[in-house]
């Protein structure tokens, strides 16, 4: 049940209690809060334990953009607390799900606001045209015993205390200053005085407001006290703490959604970033954008019913919106032409929440991203992310001119690290190629996207190098295989005892959905990697184009989209 | 077992180390704190450990027994002999009393940072790992139904300064094992011998469910090395670990699997929280509710 308590604004720190990069640790009904302000300005309110082994996030470090915890480095996002890496397992993407409590949070009068399950905005300063903050005044008293007392506050004869609505004391003296004093409850038994004066002061009147009013609320906090002393104490605060969500008991799962568009969004800015080549601003209608990891990338439904799958280019921290890049293909099928002709800024879209199928390892002693064209986009948002945490890389960028360079400002980030190739032939391509290959390590990795012949290349160079396939990692846009379903096998489901027959024409994908088995998928055409499922038995006819070669000879896993069975029959793990 | 406060029968019949030999002295009393019970000890003329229960010598005398250079006691009656260290038996071995150390958390949470190669990276920076070399690669963890302990072993991290005696970074190998529900004793590569390992134990004295005493025993192959300089080093490692295991809350270990997230890397810590649930342990923990 919700109380009163829990729905109210409460004061739990000052502004100056957060200057840059530092954690405060606050508290309000015996909850720890960890506060942090990210470098764009965002307060974050959270629960002050790391989800997983429960170490206080106030001792983390704020790195501007992301908090990371001190014990094993899993870093939170800036607003939504979402879980972007966990070092222990570098190559894997962490679950949605993993995702720290955050409280609702303001910052006004020059403090900072929270509640447990506070709404709306917080309480209004009536009659104060200007204002300053006072020192606060910690003392160990319950809040309603601090604010009867303070009823009885004095800087002068003429003062005189009411209550206010929400529970706070506005004391005003004859000349019309005046100080409204909010009681933040840290628990039962203790409070914090904190105050405001009507006032604007000059800097060399300041110090002496604020020490006259200091020195005259712990006179009173002194009574207070003394009065405290002489009752029981109430029982403190037991605030529960949320369990984690149930699928991460066992070994984090990847989510379950279908290809679903569950957030809306606006258009917010529209721009040409380089020649055919169009960026997006997107920002929630309502509400907050969920998590994303570097590489990760969204549905985007279009107006005219179309589907496409776009790679964010964020950096880390960068949780108020999403944006992406769209070349014109005036070939395909329409998407990329109805983004670029019709959309407007303002229009709103469905998209999907990020998915990540090209997860970044961040335990590389180097790692050399190889960009052709739109591809650069994921990989923009990798070498940010290892660019803020001071993490060695180098940036390649092949492009047919100058006027092809997109996202001039998020590359420029990365300063010596970025080299871009311009106007060079296919072979001329490939000999820079083999220079920039041509050492290969077991502790570097290499991450390409581009064109498909662009990214065969690369991949067959990697591997003449002598590139191991496990360090080697990259993404399509799209699938170029003819694809053949004629086809005709079965499907053991091991997880749900079912056997189905999967006919000519019919993906194995269809078949689940037809037969009420939730399945995750984005592209349906075997490149993205979101309807991957295990394989225990049964030889598989790979159609895609996300498995690397070792991973389709090991034949453990399969692209229901796309991929089909060479035997008669597959055993999924589903 | 009602006269004490601890109520979980399990933890009142183990044996606990409580002192260093070294550190007994005659004509000299310390009184200590063993499951929230007072207890005092002193060496008599003959030379000979006692301890006690409560603040007088005339209260009730405790066994004592002489293991890897401490003297453990215990509260009840224990079921089974302290378990083995053989490694300390070795001729070639230094065995040295590294530290006590006072650290406000349970026991259980102690035990499985002891456990955890995961924090080496962030909490023992540029000793016992560094970034970008973060990944806890898969390793084996068993119950060992006949010896009743964990055992963890083919854990292999890349280590920039893993011990007094190294001289730079390596892969290094250890082997845990959790032969005591507080207690834990490691194995891991001898920067001097390839083929052996040292060991590094911590015996867990609880003075009550949230503040321990933990005395830890090395058995090492290093000829080079003072007793100093290896106690220094271990010492700050321990110095390292400390205000991270004071800011975990809750201080008790849950062993509710919901209330806390775990990946693969913490294999040995799942299989520690479900062989004290199984033991039916309930002092330092939270048990799980259903």
């Amino acid at each position: 049940m919700t109380t009163d308590l829990q729905r109210n604004w409460y004061p739990i720190a000052s502004s100056t209690d957060l200057p840059k990069r530092h954690v405060y640790q606050a508290q309000l009904l015996g909850r720890e809060f960890a506060v942090w302000r990210a470098d764009d300005g965002y307060v974050n309110v959270w629960e002050n334990r790391c989800l997983h082994r429960g170490v206080r996030l106030s001792i983390g470090i704020n790195d501007g953009r992301e908090l990371k915890c001190q014990y094993h480095g899993w870093r939170y996002a800036n607003r939504t607390a979402g879980c972007t890496y966990i070092p222990a397992h570098p190559a894997d993407a962490p679950a949605r799900t993993i995702c720290n409590n955050t409280y609702p949070a303001q910052e006004a009068y020059g403090l900072v606001w929270a509640g447990e399950e506070a709404t709306g905005d917080v309480p209004a300063l009536d009659g104060f045209d200007d204002l300053t903050a006072l020192r606060p005044i910690p003392l160990i008293a319950p809040m309603n015993m601090v604010a009867e007392a303070l009823l009885e506050y004095k800087w002068d004869e003429s003062c005189k205390g009411a209550r206010n609505d929400e529970g706070s004391v506005t004391v005003t003296a004859s000349d019309g200053t005046a100080v409204r004093v909010f009681v933040q409850p840290l628990d039962s038994n203790h409070s914090v005085m904190r105050g405001i004066y009507n006032r604007a002061v000059s800097e060399d009147d300041r110090v002496a407001l604020l020490k006259r009013h200091s020195w005259l609320m712990q006179e009173l906090r002194d009574r207070i006290e003394a009065q405290a002393a002489t009752q029981d104490a109430p029982e403190p605060y037991h605030p529960v703490i949320a369990k984690v969500s149930e699928d991460l008991v066992d070994i984090p799962a990847i989510s379950e959604d279908g290809r679903t568009a569950d957030l809306r969004v606006t258009v917010t800015r529209k721009e040409m970033t380089a020649e055919s080549i169009v960026s997006l601003r997107m920002e929630p209608i309502k509400g907050t954008l969920p998590t994303f990891q570097p590489g990760a990338h969204i549905d985007v439904h279009l107006q005219n019913g179309l589907v496409r799958q776009y790679s964010l280019t964020n950096g880390p921290g960068e949780t108020d919106h999403f944006t992406i890049g769209v070349k014109r293909e005036p070939d395909s099928r329409g998407g990329s032409v109805s983004i670029h002709d019709n959309l407007q800024q303002g229009d709103n879209l469905a998209i999907s929440a990020p998915r990540n199928n090209f997860p970044l390892r961040r335990d590389s002693v180097h790692t050399i991203f190889v960009a052709g064209g739109i591809g650069v986009t994921p990989l923009i948002a990798m070498a940010r992310a290892l660019n803020a945490q001071g993490l060695s890389f180098e940036f390649h960028y092949f492009v047919q001119s100058d006027d092809h360079v997109a996202f001039k400002r998020e590359i420029g980030e990365f300063e010596g690290a970025l080299s871009i190739h311009t106007g060079l032939s296919p072979d001329a391509t490939g000999a820079k190629l083999a220079e920039i290959l041509s050492s290969p390590d077991n502790s570097r990795h290499v991450y390409i996207c581009g064109p498909g012949p662009m990214l065969e290349a690369t991949r067959e160079i990697a591997s003449e190098k002598g590139w191991s396939d496990d360090a080697v990692h990259f993404e399509y846009f799209k699938n170029t295989t003819e694809l053949d379903d004629s086809s005709s096998f079965d499907i053991d489901l091991a997880r749900s005892a079912m056997t189905l027959n999967v006919p000519a024409g019919k993906s194995i994908l269809d078949v689940l959905r037809e037969n009420g088995i939730n399945m995750s998928s984005s592209c349906e055409q075997g490149a993205c990697g979101t309807c991957r499922c295990g394989v225990i038995e049964g030889e598989v006819a790979h159609q895609d184009v996300y498995l690397s070669d070792t991973e389709k000879a090991e034949g453990k896993s399969i692209m229901t989209c796309v991929s089909r069975a060479n035997s008669d029959r597959l055993i999924l793990d589903i | 077992m009602s006269e004490f406060k601890c109520k979980d029968p399990v933890a009142l019949n183990l044996w606990y180390a409580i002192s260093a030999l070294e550190e007994v002295r005659q004509g000299q009393i310390v009184r200590s704190m063993l499951l929230e019970e007072p207890i005092a000890y002193t060496r008599d003329d003959s030379g000979q450990v006692r301890c006690w229960a409560g603040g007088d010598k005339d209260s009730r005398a405790l066994p004592v027994q002489e293991r890897y250079g401490y003297f453990w006691t215990t509260l009840g009656k224990p079921t089974s002999e302290i378990f083995p260290i053989p490694e300390h038996a070795e001729a070639d071995r230094r065995n040295i009393h590294a530290a006590t150390v006072g650290v406000n958390v349970s026991a259980p949470r102690m035990v499985e940072n002891f456990l955890d190669m995961g924090h080496f990276p962030y909490v023992h920076t540029d000793i016992l790992g560094a970034e970008p070399h973060t990944e806890v690669k898969e390793y084996f963890v068993e119950v060992s139904k006949e010896r009743d302990e964990i055992l963890a072993t083919n854990c292999l991290f890349w280590q920039p300064m893993a011990a007094a005696a190294s001289d730079g970074g390596a892969d290094v190998e250890y082997v845990y094992r959790v032969p005591h529900p507080f207690c834990s004793v490691l194995y891991k590569s001898s920067p001097l011998d390839e083929t052996r390992m040292d060991v590094i134990a911590i015996f867990i004295q609880p003075y009550n469910q949230e503040q321990v005493r933990v005395h830890m025993m090395l058995c090492l192959l290093d000829e080079e090395n003072t007793d100093t300089q290896i106690r220094l080093f271990q010492q700050t490692i321990f110095g390292q670990d400390k205000p991270i295991l004071e800011n975990q809350h809750p201080k008790r270990l849950p062993l509710d699997p919901r209330a806390e997230t775990p990946i693969r890397a913490d294999k040995s810590a799942i299989a520690y929280r479900r062989w004290l649930s199984d033991k039916g342990i309930t002092y330092g923990v939270i048990p799980s509710a259903a």
